[in-house]
């Protein structure tokens, strides 16, 4: 017994050392890479990251400065800028709605297992790959081009970019659902539509919404970025107020904010709205 | 050796545990039985700290636990190790490297987040394993063993601390006959050979009365019975589970839980 055990343990200690020597190497790598890389791009920076460590706070000291020294204006700034706000964050909600119904039925289509033709799975998975590649920023230019500025472009290209984002998570949220009640809805003779609608959604819901959620918040910041190439909405004040030498500085502190307050908004609704999904649940259970 | 006065535990408006007190003099094997909800689990866990008590006191050696903070709190934590029911291993990692989570408490963050354990201590834990007779199965993933076999990891790693007590929280209850008897007898050994104080939790009475010098009785968070496995009597446990005449002497665990849903 001591014999094996002996032998247990030199080899334990040598496969920790093969170990230990293997990730000393892979951090030397890494550290190295790193450390080359910071040089490439250093050298090809103008001016140089070490000389402009310290002005990097220039820009926020000059907007808290001139927002402090006009603070009594910000409620009237919140007052004229809301209803940009409301646009931005309509943009926002309009493309997370649509995005995330198409990317519930791509990422159906596009997960093992659930998918009716595993032929169309791959294509599918390519589709999603090219809209999640594609910038929003390109797609809005290209649909103001054609269609004119406005919030119906932003909205599209937000939309696209989602679906490309929230149907790969979909999916692999998908794979990790349970197949158990979808033999069983299969075993009384439900079709493919009812075995999802049925046997998967109800389980995944909880997880797609928060991803969803997740999705509206980074949707209402490209909503306000998308503002800066014409689609309106809180982003083109935020241009126009943000640019050097104006003396608007106050005025994006206040634009900063309004979008600060939102995300603080929406995801405590996302967090109450989760909580109470995942209680119902237990409840139900206890129930039961 | 260990001195519990008035430890009361409440969330909300339900009182787990209400106004225990408790003295052991010197190392012993004891058992706690009572039926689910009786405020066993939540007795353990603030011995171990890992909740705290509402009011009241425990205090080992005269040395106050309930109001240690921070390093002190985890330093009491290597001192008093924890056995759970479902073996709180961490799956993907192997088991030798388990066992060694008991010496993180003497251990820095970044030697451990490195993987840095002395050759003296991976030596001691697949001797601790081969004490418990799974050394075999060092270099395997948690996951993949057995329950019983994951037990006995956990118990490693309770030993790996070098602990002054073991609490053990249920640590049958999801292990089949064969197994569950292995970890109690392990549990036995443990205490006789290296006179450690052994607290556990059990579901069954008939465990209690044959691994255990003293057996505690809780029922609605009070201790209603403390004695020896001779004075724990069929009206006794009647008395501790709320269980009627019919309730058995030979009674196992499944019986009990059946005539438990019948006069619940």
């Amino acid at each position: 017994m001591t014999d094996t055990r002996i032998e247990i343990q030199a080899n334990y200690l040598a496969a920790m050392r093969q170990k230990r020597l293997l990730s000393g190497i892979l951090l030397i790598v890494f550290v190295s890479l790193l450390l080359a890389g910071f040089q490439t791009a250093n050298a090809r920076n103008a001016g140089g990251f070490w000389q402009g460590l310290p002005n990097i706070l220039d820009f926020p000291a000059d907007v808290v400065g001139e927002a402090w020294d006009r603070k009594h204006l910000l409620p009237g700034y919140f007052a004229k800028y809301a209803r940009s706000l409301i646009e931005t964050v309509n943009i926002a909600a309009a493309a997370t709605l649509v995005g995330a119904l198409m990317a519930l039925g791509l990422s159906l289509l596009a997960t093992r297992r659930l998918a009716p033709a595993v032929r169309l799975i791959g294509p599918i998975r390519r589709l999603l790959d090219i809209l999640r590649a594609i910038p929003e920023i390109v797609v809005a230019l290209v649909l103001i081009f054609l269609l004119g500025g406005g919030p119906v472009p932003a909205m599209i290209a937000i939309a696209l970019h989602t679906i490309g984002a929230l149907g790969k998570l979909f999916s692999e949220v998908n794979e990790n659902a349970s197949l158990k009640p979808v033999e069983g809805l299969a075993s009384v003779g439900a079709n493919w539509m009812q075995r999802m609608c049925l046997g998967v959604i109800p389980q995944v819901a909880p997880n797609y919404l928060s991803y969803a959620l997740l999705r509206f918040e980074i949707n209402i910041r490209a909503s306000a970025i998308l503002g800066f190439v014409g689609a309106g909405g809180i982003g083109y004040d935020l241009r126009n107020t943000m640019s050097w030498g104006q003396g608007k500085f106050d005025e994006a502190a206040a634009i900063f904010l309004l979008l600060f307050a939102t995300i603080i908004v929406v995801d405590q609704i996302s967090s109450v709205v989760r909580n109470h999904l995942a209680f119902g649940r237990q409840e139900r259970a206890l129930t039961s | 050796m260990l001195e519990v006065s008035d430890l009361t535990k409440t969330f909300g408006r339900n009182t787990a545990v209400n106004s225990v007190s408790l003295t052991v003099a010197k190392p012993a094997m004891i058992g706690i039985i009572g039926r689910s909800g009786a405020g066993k689990s939540t007795l353990l866990r603030m011995l171990n700290r890992l909740s705290d008590a509402t009011s009241g006191q425990i205090s080992f050696e005269g040395k106050d636990i309930t109001t240690l903070k921070g390093a002190s709190v985890r330093h009491w934590q290597s001192q008093c190790a924890m056995i759970f029911q479902q073996f709180n291993l961490v799956p993907r990692m192997d088991v030798v490297s388990n066992v060694l989570h008991g010496t993180l408490n003497r251990r820095s963050t970044l030697a451990t987040l490195f993987n840095m354990y002395p050759a003296s201590d991976v030596q001691r834990a697949i001797g601790i394993l081969d004490r418990l007779g799974i050394a075999q199965h060092s270099p395997k993933r948690a996951e993949a063993l057995s329950g019983g076999q994951q037990q006995r990891v956990a118990i490693a790693r309770a030993l790996m601390q070098d602990p002054r007590i073991i609490l053990a929280d249920e640590p049958i209850a999801s292990l089949d006959p064969m197994n569950a008897q292995l970890v109690m007898q392990s549990l036995r050994r443990i205490h006789e050979e290296d006179g450690r104080m052994i607290i556990a939790n059990l579901h069954t009475l008939d465990t209690a009365r044959r691994y255990c010098d003293r057996i505690l009785g809780m029922r609605d968070g009070r201790i209603v019975f403390d004695g020896t496995p001779a004075q724990l009597t069929a009206g006794v446990a009647r008395d501790i589970y709320g269980a009627d005449a019919s309730f058995s002497e030979a009674a196992t665990s499944t019986e009990i839980e059946t005539l438990e849903r019948e006069y619940a």
